[in-house]
């Protein structure tokens, strides 16, 4: 890759102090630049860090194992439920989120909204 | 591996040629998320292949003996028994749901007539036993052929019974169930070489139990942090070594493995040796820890070696040698550059598995696009190979597969930007005395057998 030589190189700006500063900073960034081009990974985490620009100081680390750890976890309070029933005797509870999977909020989570769980009762189609 | 023609193979070489065999389960394209494989394991004979399924259920396929007027038909695998091992549950107090998906099935060495196998879920393991029955009695004193009873002051004369041939019959019941041991999700499961215990591991601890008892296990490792927001990270499988009972494995979300040895100490905290590939900082991406958690580990039959999976490449490791692995074997390179889409839409967390031929010499492992992969280690060949509906005839020889990273595409290649990521072989299992394979395409199992001239 044809580097482009910061103008800084000339003579003239050599003599000014301020410029001075700015020729390291030109040639870290031109490192930088060819670290991008030789590692598709480095690449990557570029674009990802692009998208999503508060994706977290440590990758990897203690936030993603919790939320692996946590698997499965449903929100069903069935004190919150009895109180929500008991409060709103006459009004109908508020209706289940068009997403069931995420249930969270105001959305009082009822039995109903917890999707089925039943047993495959069908044979296995490999035994078919 | 797929020569051209049979030909003689080079001394000690694996010429593998890989050919259809058979495939089980549903065609159609709306895959029922109960019909997903999550488990394959072939038992210590080889005649017997056990598949678990995210709805709960185990289908064990038996060889059928060799036919002598169909020589070619070198043994299928036909169903044997199938049952519902595990129900999905629901934890109240912690408000959590229990899936029922069989996480692993493991064999045990057969001892008698019935065969038995341990199969878990995220909490619970269950053993199990499978017995055949081909004979009834017939004639008995005290009840009629229907099963009414007779009464006893009626019989006037006396019979022995007589056994019968019948259809046989197998039968499938759980003789042990080990529950409650578990706060996180159990990964692994491990029979020991003793036959008589046995380890389950789930994200931050490892357990030893007796196959006979049920209300006890002891808890031989524990990597819970004091305070949970010092967590770093979770193990990820667990294997007990083939021939030494007091050694284990344990993998690590970190890329690491360690051994222990219980002879140690109790509590196993503490590892007798540490295996880690040193890490060239300044390669070091957001990714690199994601992609260097092992998704599976396992001992070679040897017990000399042991075998790593993380999300890019198989390292073969001596056990004697802690500082690196002996073999690198690149599974799918070219999805380094294309890690950001792959964490986007979770891919970048699948866990396959991997697993060794009989002898070592070979090994195997799932990719995308219902690709896998297979490692000749003497021969240093490797070879990508595709289970589909396509290739499907019988004996069909497997053709090899080629990815195109860039530029010109050849004719057979395909384009890593056309590769089917939802289509992912994550478990796959190699006969332990033949070359038969069985591969899990989703909701299908593809067999596969070397061709024999």
């Amino acid at each position: 890759m044809s580097a482009e030589v910061p103008e800084a190189a000339s003579a003239e700006e050599q003599k000014s102090e301020h410029n001075l500063v700015y020729v390291p900073l030109i040639l870290n960034s031109l490192e930088e630049m060819e670290d991008k081009v030789t590692s598709p990974e480095k690449a990557e985490e570029a674009k990802l860090k692009a998208r999503y620009p508060h994706l977290g100081q440590k990758p990897g680390g203690s936030d993603f194992l919790r939320k692996r750890l946590q698997k499965g976890q449903k929100y069903f309070d069935s004190g919150d439920y009895n109180m929500a029933k008991a409060k709103m005797k006459n009004k109908q509870l508020p209706a289940a989120a068009p997403d069931k999977t995420e249930v969270t909020g105001d959305h009082i989570p009822t039995p109903q909204d917890l999707p089925q769980r039943k047993p495959s009762l069908v044979a296995s189609k490999l035994a078919g | 591996m797929a020569g051209a023609g049979g030909g003689g193979c080079p001394a000690g070489g694996n010429d593998f040629q890989w050919c259809f065999s058979q495939v089980k389960g549903a065609i159609d394209e709306d895959v029922a998320e109960a019909d997903i494989i999550s488990t394959v394991e072939f038992n210590y004979s080889g005649d017997l292949l056990a598949t678990g399924d995210k709805g709960g259920r185990v289908v064990i396929f038996q060889r059928e003996q060799e036919n002598k007027s169909r020589p070619h038909s070198r043994g299928e695998y036909n169903v044997y028994s199938t049952f519902q091992s595990h129900e999905p549950e629901f934890d109240y107090l912690k408000s959590l749901e229990i899936e029922e998906k069989i996480n692993k099935i493991r064999w045990l060495p057969q001892q008698n007539a019935a065969h038995f196998l341990l199969s878990t879920n995220d909490k619970t393991i269950k053993l199990w036993k499978i017995s055949e029955r081909d004979k009834r009695a017939e004639g008995y004193n005290l009840k009629d052929e229907d099963g009414r009873l007779r009464d006893p002051f009626r019989v006037t004369a006396l019979r022995v019974p007589i056994l019968k041939p019948m259809d046989l019959m197998v039968e499938a019941s759980p003789r042990r169930i080990f529950a409650n041991a578990h706060t996180y999700h159990i990964n692994s499961i491990s029979v020991n070489s003793d036959h008589e215990t046995y380890l389950s591991a789930d994200d931050l601890r490892i357990n030893l139990w007796h196959l006979e008892i049920t209300d006890r296990s002891f808890n031989i490792v524990d990597i819970k942090p004091a305070n949970m927001e010092e967590l770093t990270e979770v193990i990820t499988a667990a294997e007990f070594h083939p021939h030494q009972c007091n050694v284990l494995v344990y993998s690590s979300s970190k890329g690491t493995v360690r051994l222990c040895d219980m002879r140690s100490s109790a509590l196993c905290d503490r590892h007798s040796k540490f295996f880690e590939e040193p890490e060239d900082p300044s390669s070091r991406s957001f990714f690199s820890e994601i992609i260097s958690s092992i998704s599976d580990v396992k001992f070679s039959h040897s017990g000399r070696y042991m075998m790593t999976r993380d999300y890019l490449s198989v390292k073969v490791w001596d056990l004697n040698m802690e500082s690196r692995p002996v073999e690198t074997h690149q599974v799918h390179e070219y999805l380094r550059s294309k890690l950001c889409s792959l964490y986007e839409n979770d891919c970048i967390f699948d866990k396959f598995e991997c697993c060794w031929n009989g002898s070592d010499s070979a090994i195997m492992t799932g990719s995308y696009n219902n690709f896998f992969r297979m490692f000749d280690r003497n021969a240093r060949r490797d070879v990508t190979l595709e289970a589909s509906r396509e290739n499907s005839k019988p004996r069909a020889s497997l053709k090899p597969r080629k990815v195109c990273t860039g530029g010109k595409r050849k004719k057979d290649e395909i384009s890593v930007d056309s590769l089917d990521f939802n289509k992912k072989i994550l478990h796959t299992a190699w006969h332990p005395l033949e070359n038969i394979i069985a591969v899990a395409a989703t909701n299908n199992l593809y067999i596969f057998q070397d061709k024999i001239n």
